[in-house]
């Protein structure tokens, strides 16, 4: 009897539930469990929303209305004819007539006004002449949902100026050089100065980070050296990058002055905070990441491959070369477009070695200072007035896009190599 | 006579066959092989190299600072002033800043990229993993600058908005925190999730077994067992917030203050020497070779934290099978 008791009741000499409350118990942890769940789904969506915040505030600025002043109108300078009946070289008259002839001639000298697109002239003629000026800007969320809101501070606050609705990213904007003024800025010299750098990179840490990683996966024997070798890429991988900007600005700019500023191929200059000095930093910078992707693209060539090419009595780099490099490559590709994503982006080495904010002329070669897009995007964020802070949007715009084509060709490459394994 | 002719003929024959197989299978010493094997060694040793180039570099400029006469190794590591002007190098303003922002960043990165982790590796479908994953990769990719610009013209007016202008400086710790914590959001759960992913299926299907809900399976069960994966990601995700620049340099502020309040402006090592480097200073004179020591600092701090989450993750790996 008291054996039966035990057999049904095993409940009582533990803690576990039994029945009713068996069931209550499993409804409590059920219901622990479906909130819980919410929470970490909400966890990744705020997550999710701070990107779309990022986006969102990038595109509010670089878009929407803006008030603008004249001292003369151009209207008036044109004669109240449309733009599309002046010829450009009426413009360029007005502009003689109008500015100094001194100006005139820098303006020219900066690149013949005759030369230039009739678009670009117009945008002297109204910097020049009519001294355009932006005296209030709106973002696009304002200008598109409080427009009664845009309307009233234009009445109350600048009876004078026009209205005009302005993307701030432009054609004008992605193509002309730097200027201090808000509204005639652009970024043509920092692209150019990125394209610059990001060349040179790539053309140094290339041959370097895949020779290491040939030569770690391929060649490197159980050894301490080699062992070191590896934890220290692993390490290097860590080191702020701010640190190698440090590295640059000490070995590259001062120590190596003489081939970082072109003494060497007999130039005259004595600077070494060139293009050359900050793609050697940032070369460095991405030999790590380059190095470690390029080993698992190398590692993950079948060993077969290998056995099949050396049993037919090729000689290690004959099958290297041969045939392990093509089946890898694909790979070792996508991670050198990763790796030049970063450095694209990458910023703080770039303030310490030394790439200047003001620079109006393109860069003509790995010798020339030069200004790139992250820096003009950092110069323009510390400014205090808003219309730098428009321009900074537009720019940003241009670097992420610049961001999105090269790894959607990263992407793309990586498809493909999967499908042909 | 005959006999002997064939036996000479024999003899060569073997000799001929013995050399040829000698020389074929015999090593020989290719000059050009060797070359190529030597020239990717020396690619192999760029990083050692870099590594020693950091080294000598920082240790050598900011030996130069130790030795000027206005600076105590002492005073640079406890006073609390760091105002070059007047000869005062207390390091203390622009660590505390530092840790500061990190502590605030952690708080962020830490709840939600493990909570994303946990997510991604317990309860979602494939599908949906394929689609939310690299929508937070992208997330890491975004460049530290967009960040600071983020922090600055977003975060820092919210916060305004929140606690009111008056508290709420300009350029303040909380709000350079907060975002970088967002950047470091994606470092913390694609780490964590790959050691989650990692633990194997037979622990979760025992405690299946026994009647486990999926939360209890994945709080009780795969966290521990990944934990050391999980320390290892917080310590790259704190070396990584140590280190980064430009959010801290564009939304901190831009004076060495002494201060714990999250709401004020106070500078970092970072932003400290991205400031003073992207001036035209003298080389050798005391303010560049001070940014050298607090360079030296911060790469002490970050490698440190590197290795030890290099070591957390061989030591406490638990290994399956």
């Amino acid at each position: 009897m008291s054996a039966e008791e035990t057999d049904l009741q095993p409940a009582t000499n533990t803690n576990l539930p039994f029945g009713d409350a068996l069931q209550r118990n499993i409804a409590v942890r059920r219901r622990i469990g479906s909130i819980w769940r919410r929470l970490l789904l909400l966890s990744l969506i705020v997550a999710l929303t701070a990107l779309g915040l990022l986006l969102y505030n990038i595109v509010d600025r670089a878009f929407g209305y803006v008030a603008l002043e004249y001292r003369r109108p151009p209207t008036e300078l044109l004669s109240n004819r449309p733009l599309e009946a002046v010829s450009q070289q009426d413009l360029i008259a007005i502009i003689q007539e109008n500015v100094s002839r001194g100006r005139f001639r820098t303006l020219n000298r900066e690149s013949p006004l005759e030369q230039r697109s009739k678009d670009e002239v117009y945008i002297v003629l109204l910097e020049e002449v009519a001294r355009q000026r932006v005296v209030h800007s709106w973002s696009l969320t304002d200008s598109l949902l409080r427009r009664s809101l845009v309307a009233e501070t234009m009445r109350e606050d600048y009876p004078d100026a026009t209205l005009e609705f302005r993307s701030w990213l432009s054609w004008a904007f992605l193509n002309t050089p730097m200027s201090s003024r808000p509204d005639f800025a652009g970024v043509r010299t920092a692209i150019l100065g990125s394209l610059w750098m990001i060349c040179l990179t790539i053309l140094i840490a290339f041959p370097l980070g895949v020779g290491a990683a040939i030569y770690l996966e391929e060649y490197a024997g159980r050894n301490r050296l080699n062992r070191i070798i590896q934890t220290n890429i692993n390490n290097l991988a860590g080191v702020p990058s701010i640190i190698y900007g440090m590295l640059g600005l000490s070995i590259f700019v001062r120590a190596l002055n003489p081939i970082t500023s072109g003494q060497i191929v007999g130039l005259d200059n004595d600077n070494g905070r060139t293009i050359l000095a900050a793609a050697l930093t940032m070369a460095l910078l991405i030999l790590p990441l380059i190095i470690i992707n390029a080993q698992e693209a190398i590692r993950a060539v079948p060993i077969s491959l290998r056995q099949a090419s050396l049993a037919l009595g090729a000689t290690k780099w004959q099958t290297i070369w041969h045939h392990v490099l093509p089946v890898a490559f694909p790979g070792i590709l996508t991670g050198n477009i990763l790796a030049m994503s970063r450095a694209i982006g990458e910023t703080a080495p770039l303030i310490v070695v030394g790439a200047s904010t003001y620079i109006v002329t393109d860069p003509d070669g790995p010798f020339a200072r030069f200004t790139a897009l992250p820096i003009l995007i950092y110069n323009w964020t510390s400014q205090p007035q808003e219309e730098f802070r428009k321009i900074a949007a537009a720019a940003i715009i241009v670097l992420l896009v610049m961001l999105l084509s090269l790894n959607s060709v990263a992407v793309i490459l990586r498809n493909r190599f999967r499908r042909s394994l | 006579m005959e006999q002997r002719l064939n036996a000479a003929a024999q003899r060569a024959t073997t000799a001929t066959t013995q050399r040829d197989t000698t020389m074929y299978l015999k090593k020989r010493a290719r000059i050009g092989e060797m070359m190529i094997q030597g020239v990717l060694f020396l690619c192999g040793m760029v990083s050692i190299l870099t590594t020693i180039g950091i080294i000598v570099v920082l240790s050598n400029e900011a030996s130069l600072f130790f030795a000027d006469s206005r600076v105590s190794l002492v005073d640079f590591l406890t006073e609390t002033l760091w105002q070059p002007s007047i000869g005062q190098f207390g390091i203390l303003p622009l660590v505390n800043a530092t840790l500061l922002s990190s502590l605030i960043a952690m708080l962020v990165a830490l709840p939600l990229g493990l909570s994303a982790a946990i997510y991604l590796s317990e309860y979602a479908s494939p599908r949906m993993r394929g689609i939310l994953k690299p929508l937070l990769e992208v997330l890491a990719g975004v460049p530290t600058v967009v960040y600071g610009f983020f922090a600055l013209t977003f975060m820092t007016p919210i916060l305004q908005r929140i606690f009111g202008k008056g508290t709420v400086d300009f350029q303040n710790v909380a709000s350079a925190g907060i975002v970088m914590g967002i950047m470091i959001i994606p470092i913390i759960s694609s780490m964590s999730e790959d050691a989650l992913s990692a633990v194997p299926r037979a622990l979760r299907e025992a405690a299946y077994g026994l009647g486990a809900t999926r939360l209890e399976v994945a709080t009780r069960i795969v966290v521990p067992a990944a934990l050391s994966g999980i320390v290892a990601a917080f310590i790259v995700g704190v070396s990584r917030a140590i280190g980064e620049t430009m959010i801290v340099a564009i939304a901190a502020g831009g004076r060495p203050f002494f201060t714990f309040n999250p709401f004020k402006a106070a500078e970092t090592m970072t932003g400290h020497i991205a400031r003073i480097s992207g001036g035209d200073i003298s080389y050798g004179s005391i303010d560049y070779t001070s940014v050298y020591a607090i360079g030296l600092t911060l790469f002490v701090m970050t490698l440190g934290l590197n290795i030890l989450s290099q070591r957390i993750v061989r030591r406490f790996r638990e290994v399956y099978e």
